[in-house]
């Protein structure tokens, strides 16, 4: 079993960034995605600056991956993706369909993000066609639905040529759209957001009239309003035949969490990670995404 | 501009082609479609039945096979594309690149139109799905801006279908999950967005309403307002701003996306297609929301440079609309 550190989904200050993948690289974390996935809007970081971060994170022995950004509404921003793709020298992270027609055409293999929707494996074909290398799980499967993809997976013959990922710890990007909710929240125009999302570099919560938290705004994304946490299923999901499992990066302490969960997987012995009253098990168990089930680990 | 127009059940199908429909949308009775809703949609008897009427009026019958194909339910989906096939509807509508695939190699002479739920919002993604599976037209999340949707139809390689009216969804379509979250069903899954069984109304001590999804509080209503259905970006939560917390609209108000007066200028950038959205609504509704689009759509093409909404067109599409409200939504400047 690998993790993956998935890519900062928030907008944190340049040095913030720099600091932290400072330490991504000291961590035992297997491979790191980089790169403004969320709103173009959020230069503060160049195309140069991720290229050295990833540099830095390959030269540590990290296996680096570029990520592209997830809704794109302009032609500047299908420039961006395309830069991106065009980069020659790390893989790329797919998030949208721009990027797998670039990376395609250009005979270059890639992986797949959360939000690209592979519901089967006749879909999983199509994309292994394309250059397709690895894949994430979309976020609202169960572990049942992924024993079902990849049972068909391996009726078409796919199951050893393709790597299977799960989202396994943080708040789940849930939705995207034209609007920016931390902008509308505090009365303000996309236009004119002046970047208000770097003063809430966690989101910003947002719970129902009877205080029970439910999403998580973030620009124009909306997470989950609890952190998803199944980390202590990584021996079932190895048994199943899933190569990687995706931290997703929204604080500092992941880099904590990510290497206690690799000293498990070095030691071979079940991880313990109890839910706390922040955190929910996603999807992964069947139901709706925000439940919070106490299952004992087998 | 061909309208486009729901289709729920048979009695829709009918109201729509009687007013002037160029082309009607409708689903099969399970969960290959977004519309999967009970008492819903169409069997396959019901369908050749729509599809006589539909051709005899000379108007187009696309199918929308448009949720993602699950593994474990796999030949559903084919089916529903062989019966499709077997209809020889005007147009297969897809979502699923696997679904997509199959229909393209079985098919090849079945038109394929990319659903809104494929989320392709750019030249690029309009490409490969051209390119790999033949696409015909695409049908354009509700994510861009006017002048955004005018440099798309510049570069894009197959025919633009737009949303035109009905209610609006503000995420990227086929890429939210927020249903899922709370109720473990999605429209990429399941077809369905809050689905009716997690929907709960209750009166409240003041006379008024509140809305709960799976026991989510969504909104309270007072005695005065009129209580919407508790979609998860339309409620009213707690959120803090910078200076204080509220409770407000956080994602969007209850409000229909309205575009009557956009006409003109989608038709001279180049759109194809105009969708009225609502398979989920009444005949009654279908009829007047295709009437007063099919008379909008004529007036113009009469005369495009005098043309102007009528104050009555406007009257009653707000009436139809959710909270009595209507938006440009993203194709105005407010959103960006």
């Amino acid at each position: 079993m690998q993790t993956t550190l998935g890519p900062v989904l928030y907008f944190w200050p340049r040095q913030d960034i720099f600091d932290f993948y400072e330490k991504v690289s000291q961590s035992g974390i297997d491979r790191v995605c980089l790169g403004e996935v969320t709103c173009s809007k959020r230069r503060e970081m160049s195309h140069g600056d991720w290229i050295a971060i990833a540099r830095l994170l390959a030269d540590a022995g990290k296996k680096v991956v570029l990520s592209t950004l997830t809704l794109l509404e302009s032609e500047s921003e299908l420039s961006q993706v395309r830069k991106v793709c065009d980069n020659n020298e790390f893989m790329v992270e797919a998030n949208d369909m721009s990027a797998v027609k670039f990376l395609s055409s250009n005979g270059l293999e890639f992986c797949t993000g959360p939000s690209l929707n592979i519901y089967n494996a006749y879909t999983l074909k199509q994309l292994y066609k394309l250059g397709l290398k690895r894949w994430v799980l979309p976020l609202e499967l169960s572990e049942k639905k992924l024993t079902s993809i990849l049972q068909q997976a391996e009726e078409l013959k796919l199951n050893d040529k393709i790597e299977t990922e799960v989202f396994s710890y943080g708040y789940m990007p849930l939705a995207y759209s034209a609007r920016c909710f931390t902008a509308r929240v505090n009365e303000i125009g996309k236009d004119e957001c002046d970047f208000i999302c770097r003063k809430v570099p966690q989101g910003i919560p947002l719970a129902t009239q009877e205080n029970e938290q439910l999403f998580t705004l973030n620009g124009i994304q909306t997470m989950s309003g609890h952190c998803m946490n199944i980390l202590s299923r990584w021996q079932d999901m190895e048994k199943q035949g899933v190569h990687s499992m995706r931290l997703s990066a929204h604080s500092h302490d992941v880099i904590e969490i990510a290497d206690s969960l690799i000293c498990s997987i070095k030691d071979n012995k079940p991880f313990f990670s109890e839910l706390s009253v922040e955190q929910c098990n996603g999807f992964w168990e069947g139901g709706s995404g925000k439940d919070q089930l106490y299952r004992e680990v087998r | 501009m061909e309208l486009v127009c729901p289709a729920g059940n048979y009695p829709s199908l009918k109201a729509a082609v009687d007013n002037g429909a160029d082309a009607v949308y409708i689903g099969f009775r399970d969960n290959t479609n977004a519309r999967h809703f009970a008492g819903l949609n169409f069997t396959d008897q019901r369908a050749v039945k729509a599809l006589d009427y539909a051709r005899n009026n000379n108007v187009r019958l696309f199918v929308a096979i448009n949720t993602y194909a699950q593994a474990d339910q796999w030949s559903r989906w084919q089916y529903a594309v062989d019966a499709c096939a077997d209809l020889q509807a005007s147009a297969l509508i897809a979502a699923d690149m696997g679904v997509m695939a199959y229909a393209c190699e079985k098919y090849p002479e079945l038109p394929l139109h990319l659903s809104v739920q494929g989320s392709a919002t750019n030249a690029a993604a309009l490409e490969l799905y051209h390119q790999q599976f033949n696409i015909r037209r695409a049908v354009l999340p509700r994510v861009l801006s006017l002048k955004q949707v005018q440099a798309l139809v510049k570069k894009s390689p197959v025919e633009l279908e737009v949303f035109a009216f009905g209610s609006l969804c503000i995420m990227a379509e086929g890429r939210c999950l927020l249903s899922s979250y709370v109720t473990g069903e999605s429209p990429n899954t399941a077809g369905a967005c809050s689905p009716a069984s997690a929907v709960r109304w209750e009166q409240t001590a003041n006379g008024g309403m509140s809305t709960r999804l799976n026991g989510v509080l969504i909104d309270r209503f007072s005695a005065h307002e009129q209580a919407g259905y508790p979609t998860l970006c339309k409620g009213r939560f707690k959120v803090q701003g910078e200076a204080q917390e509220k409770i407000m609209h956080a994602l969007e108000e209850p409000t229909s996306l309205n575009t009557l007066n956009l006409i003109p200028r989608l038709s001279e950038m180049g759109i194809s297609a105009v969708k009225i959205e609502g398979r989920q609504r009444s005949p009654a509704y279908v009829a007047a929301v295709t009437r007063i689009w099919r008379e909008a759509l004529d007036a113009c093409k009469a005369n495009k440079n005098e043309f102007q909404p009528e104050a009555r067109w406007m009257a009653e599409l707000s009436k139809l609309s959710e909270g009595s409200q209507t938006t440009l939504g993203a194709y105005s400047r407010p959103w960006q």
